[in-house]
């Protein structure tokens, strides 16, 4: 199977590793991420008003672009990207005199039709490949890593366009069981992690990230497990310093490690992979960190 | 000072025009306090939710130098669980909007460090820009 | 010109003039009797210098064009911008380490663009100004290189962008820092540069600057280009990129020779 695909610019930024996983789990799966050739930003937040049409531009060029490469669907991984773009397309099926007008006063490069469909990663591995699939291809089974699966808010809501239940999702979790892991829940998981505040209000983030990690602890997390490049960087950089900061894995890398791929191959390096071992006596992850300690 | 309250309905500009820009009735908000409740940074904003409401159905000055539409990431969590189907992460953005098309950019561009710039990922500069610049 | 030019009627700066059709906006400025002290300079399309804002009868757009490279039309309205200010932060090329935060760090404002295509559309070089923007903050320095090559400066772009983005010095930081640290090293510059410092040239051009101007002209005129096709080079960064105009590729000199 081969599919367009949108990385969006945080992928090419400082979620390089999530990119590089996905595409090797992929590879594992039969599956070929085609990047389109020549892509925009989405705008990363969807505008909540009718009025701000400018605002629509960058997502619907995305979606204008595809059509015009010859594409249908395209998948992306990050969940802000594919909030925007789904919500963009709905705007342009719902609305498509909105989309009319903008395409008249751009010069005529907005020209779409709202028929392109945007995937998000998860929406491919739950619907076509299938759990029970990611389940055969398990080599090493995650057997003692506890992890405490975040979803925050892009990927659920709003209802019409979230991938899961808003308030139980469980698509996180069924995932994680599949590679063999022990799940840890709490109330926390589908709460904002403060999202861009990082970039003038830090200190809300931390406090977020904190109570989040602190939650994943008590429930004796050994791992956080996510999917946005946004809530990444806030749970990698800006977790309050009490000591070890809990170790966060993209589900991407989690499903990597339970194929068995070498984990340089996941973006995790010697000093993740050593971390993740400190939070789990896990001999599957350990044999791991020592085969490519061995083979580098 | 005086305060001069309208009724339901018929209350004033900014009202209004908060209406127009989000969509929404906010007389429909019965104040049962859900969205604050539930509102991940209300300890960080000067005026929850609900009260915000309250104080655009009441006509209160200073509803536009508040800081708690700043606050707002729009994670909709409240607009999910309101009983009244109100989507106060649009009545956000309306202040948003109007604060930015009166008053200028909340957050200048030139007052993000360079430390910032070096760290952050575009996805956040991004996001920031879009609510805090016109 | 065999027949005698009919006159067109231009609008500059709110002001009618009869202009000879077939005048470059330039000539037909100073036809009408200005002198240009600025906003010109090499009359080639080369420098940027030149940038005319204008709308035409029939349109309610506003138009951007060279007025050296451009054609005045009957019913052109039009202003010459003489300057489009696009200061930038200090910079130490030697000093920075390129990282794909590196073009946001000192344009940080490239985070606002909004993908209207208003700056592409602009440019007079026919470059793709959104993408190399686009490409700037996604941090992939070598592509804001490439598709902003041939960009001269013009300051177009900049004056019209709803973002206030300053394109063309973020595609020249990006040049400078592919150039830098970014681009494979040629092993044949490195040895025709130590040629000339040997002064293996020395004496050819002592000839070559002592021959009188008319012979120097002829031999201008009689120089040969190296094709790509003839380069046989297995790394040409340039030839990745689909710029209008190719910048290895000098075919249309070539032919109006
Ligand atoms: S949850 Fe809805 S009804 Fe309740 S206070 Fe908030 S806006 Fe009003
Ligand atoms: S959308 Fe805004 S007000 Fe509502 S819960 Fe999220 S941050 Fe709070
Ligand atoms: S990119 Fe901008 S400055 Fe460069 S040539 Fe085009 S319009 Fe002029
Ligand atoms: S004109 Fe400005 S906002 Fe529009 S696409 Fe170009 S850089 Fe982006
Ligand atoms: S005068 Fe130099 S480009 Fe026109």
């Amino acid at each position: 199977m081969q599919l367009a695909y949108y990385p969006g610019c945080t992928i090419k930024v400082s979620a390089r590793e999530h990119e590089r996983a996905a595409l090797a789990i992929l590879r594992e799966l039969g599956i070929a991420l085609r990047e389109m050739p020549e892509w925009n930003c989405c705008g990363v937040v969807h505008t909540l008003t009718g009025e701000n049409l400018i605002r629509q531009m960058a997502p619907l060029r995305v979606l204008a672009r595809l059509r015009q490469q010859g594409e249908r669907e395209a998948v992306t991984l990050c969940d802000m990207c594919f909030n925007t773009l789904a919500r963009a397309n709905h705007l342009a099926r719902t609305q498509p005199d909105q989309v009319s007008a903008l395409n008249a006063t751009s010069g005529g490069g907005l020209d779409y039709d709202g028929a392109g469909e945007v995937l998000h990663l998860l929406h491919l591995l739950r619907d076509r490949v299938g759990l029970a699939a990611i389940r055969k291809r398990v080599r090493r089974p995650l057997r003692d890593l506890v992890v405490y699966p975040y979803y925050g808010c892009k990927l659920l809501r709003p209802t019409g366009i979230g991938l899961d239940d808003p308030e139980m999702p469980t698509l996180l979790r069924d995932l994680m069981e599949s590679l063999g892991a022990t799940v840890v829940e709490g109330s926390l998981q589908t709460q904002c992690c403060g999202a861009y505040l990082a970039v003038d209000r830090a200190g809300l983030v931390t406090e977020r990230v904190g109570a989040t990690v602190e939650q994943a602890r008590d429930a004796g997390a050994g791992a956080i497990v996510l999917s946005c490049p946004l809530c990444h960087f806030n749970f990698a950089t800006l977790q309050p310093h009490a000591g070890a900061p809990l170790p966060v894995l993209y589900y991407t890398q989690a499903i990597g490690l339970a194929f068995g791929l070498d984990p340089a191959e996941l973006g995790l390096d010697d000093r993740q992979m050593e971390a993740l071992g400190r939070a789990v006596p896990s001999q599957a992850l350990h044999d791991l960190a020592h085969a490519r300690g061995g083979s580098a | 000072m005086t305060i001069a309250i309208g009724a339901n309905g018929q209350s004033g500009a900014l009202l209004r025009r908060v209406e127009a820009l989000s969509g929404q009735r906010l007389a429909q908000c019965y104040q049962c306090g859900t969205c604050a409740a539930g509102c991940p940074f209300a300890t960080a904003m000067d005026v929850l939710p609900d009260r915000l409401i309250r104080h655009l159905l009441f006509d209160m000055p200073g509803v536009l130098e508040r800081e708690a539409f700043w606050v707002c990431v729009g994670c909709e969590l409240c607009a999910q669980r309101c009983p009244r189907g109100i989507d106060v992460p649009r009545v956000m953005e309306a202040l948003r909007l109007i604060a930015l098309r009166t008053r200028g950019d909340q957050l200048p561009v030139a007052q993000i460090t360079a430390v910032a710039l070096e760290n952050l990922p575009p996805i956040a500069l991004v996001a920031s820009l879009r609510r805090q610049t016109g | 010109m065999s027949e005698p030019a009919t006159l067109v009627t231009m609008e500059l700066m709110g002001k009618e003039y009869r202009v000879p059709s077939g005048l470059t906006i330039l000539a037909a400025i100073e036809y009408a009797g200005y002198k240009l002290v600025r906003g010109v300079g090499c009359r080639g399309g080369f420098c940027g210098a030149c940038p005319t804002l204008y709308r035409r009868e029939g349109s309610h757009r506003i138009f951007t064009a060279l007025a050296c490279q451009t054609l005045v039309e009957d019913g052109m309205c039009l202003v010459q911008m003489p300057f489009v200010p696009v200061p930038t932060k200090p910079y130490d090329l030697h000093g920075i380490t390129p990282q794909p935060t590196t073009l946001l760090r000192f344009f940080p404002e490239i985070a606002g663009c909004v993908a209207c295509n208003t700056c592409t559309r602009a440019c007079p070089q026919g470059l793709p100004v959104m993408d190399y923007i686009q490409a700037a903050l996604r941090g992939d320095i070598e592509r804001v290189a490439m598709l902003s090559f041939d960009c001269i400066a013009c300051g177009i772009c900049s004056s019209r962008c709803p973002a206030d983005i300053k394109h063309y010095a973020v595609g020249l930081l990006a040049r400078r820092i592919y150039g830098k640290y970014l681009v494979p090293p040629s092993e044949d510059l490195a040895v025709r540069v130590s040629a000339i410092e040997a002064g293996r040239y020395d004496a050819e051009l002592r000839k070559l600057m002592e021959l009188p101007l008319a012979d120097l002209r002829a031999r201008y005129e009689q120089r040969n280009f190296e094709t790509v096709a003839e380069q046989h080079r297995d790394h040409s960064a340039t030839q990745r990129y689909n710029s209008p105009m190719d910048p290895v590729d000098y075919q249309d000199e070539l032919e109006g020779v």
